[in-house]
């Protein structure tokens, strides 16, 4: 017992330091899991890629129906498969190209080392992801979602957006005071 | 072939299409797929507010932009282009319990019944368009990421908080589909 205090006190002093550091990488990354690994320092123009890469994401969101707010429904009502199915099968394939890229460590196209960083553990994970949950089932859609269905012509969820910023923002402003 | 395009896509074609998206901004430099920052880099890039959340040079995860733009053009292209003109086949019992809150129309992406301008004077409208959408903002980025960041990203890596998120979020969905929404509904 007392030595798991004292490698507490040992972490939260880290932590501390790392605090003082605050570098730019460390904010960006702070309460993110999609980030920018790369230290290159790439034009605007070589952004387009990304662009590219989203318009097939979204084509893939509304083909597949997943934005639709009737099957997420029937994917918390256990109604259907469908859902399931999708993110199941995303992940695994996702979880197979993670194992190969480190295996044979492959590079980006750019040529640096692919970097994949650990996500620790807080409290956020499960406050955070109760209370996105009950939105999720509400709007039926996640922010990806959010963002295809704007494109399909569903201007009014440019209103669901705004708040759903709104929201982020009012988690940046009181993060501090919150349990985590 | 765009015949067969324009069908609703099944589970096993769409997932693993979705499960490439993680190697293929690996690959294209060294980004990790997740859409919720997105909201994060808006607020910094429009109103940091003296922050120290929002206080970061955001032009550094401008490729996240970028990439949320072209979801919107995506589903521009997929539903002019490529669309099912068929309403949205869903599950009898869901029907069932939508017709008794007065929600019938299954036309489109998303129910108009509930979601378009004119519902957005209604209690219920407000309730779930703005509501919905700022628990969706406030709950991912206090946990973290959202279902692409941690259910899709976050596992693939094998990270194990990425499952205590994914199983929050399902948690909640459930909580409120099944004991919430109901209430809401009816208002």
């Amino acid at each position: 017992m007392a030595e798991t205090n004292i490698i507490n006190t040992d972490t939260q002093e880290k932590t501390k330091v790392k605090e003082q550091v605050n570098t730019d990488y460390e904010v960006r990354t702070e309460h993110s899991m999609c980030v920018n690994h790369s230290e290159l320092d790439r034009p605007l123009i070589a952004m387009l890629k990304y662009g590219l890469a989203g318009i097939l994401f979204g084509i893939i969101l509304v083909k597949s129906e997943v934005i639709s707010w009737f099957r997420i429904q029937e994917m918390f009502r256990l109604q259907s498969f469908h859902m399931y199915g999708v993110i199941g099968s995303a992940v695994v394939v996702g979880m197979i190209s993670v194992f190969l890229i480190k295996k044979y460590k492959l590079k980006s196209i750019e040529g640096e080392n692919i970097k994949l960083e650990p996500k620790k553990f807080n409290k956020g994970q499960i406050y955070g992801g109760l209370i996105f949950g009950l939105g999720w089932a509400i709007t039926g859609a996640c922010p990806g979602p959010l963002f295809a269905q704007i494109g399909t012509g569903a201007t009014v969820i440019i209103v669901t957006l705004l708040s759903a910023i709104a929201g982020t923002w009012v988690y940046g402003k009181f993060r501090s005071k919150l349990p985590v | 072939m765009l015949e067969f395009i324009k069908q609703p896509w099944p589970w096993y074609v769409a997932g693993p299409l979705i499960g490439l998206t993680v190697p293929a901004l690996l690959l294209l430099g060294n980004k990790s797929f997740g859409i919720s920052s997105s909201l994060r880099h808006v607020c910094a890039a429009c109103m940091p507010a003296n922050i120290p959340f929002f206080k970061y040079d955001w032009k550094k995860e401008v490729w996240n932009l970028f990439f949320v733009a072209g979801i919107i053009i995506g589903g521009f292209i997929a539903f002019n282009l490529l669309a099912n003109p068929d309403p949205v086949i869903v599950h009898p019992n869901l029907s069932a319990e939508m017709e008794g809150y007065g929600i019938t129309n299954y036309n489109g992406i998303i129910p108009p019944d509930i979601f378009s301008w004119p519902q957005l004077g209604t209690l219920r409208g407000l309730v779930m368009m703005v509501g919905g959408g700022f628990l969706v903002g406030f709950g991912t980025r206090y946990a973290g990421g959202c279902t692409s960041g941690h259910a899709i990203m976050g596992l693939s890596n094998l990270q194990w908080p990425s499952l205590v998120a994914t199983c929050c979020f399902m948690a909640g969905g459930f909580i409120m589909a099944n004991l919430i929404l109901p209430f809401i509904l009816k208002m």
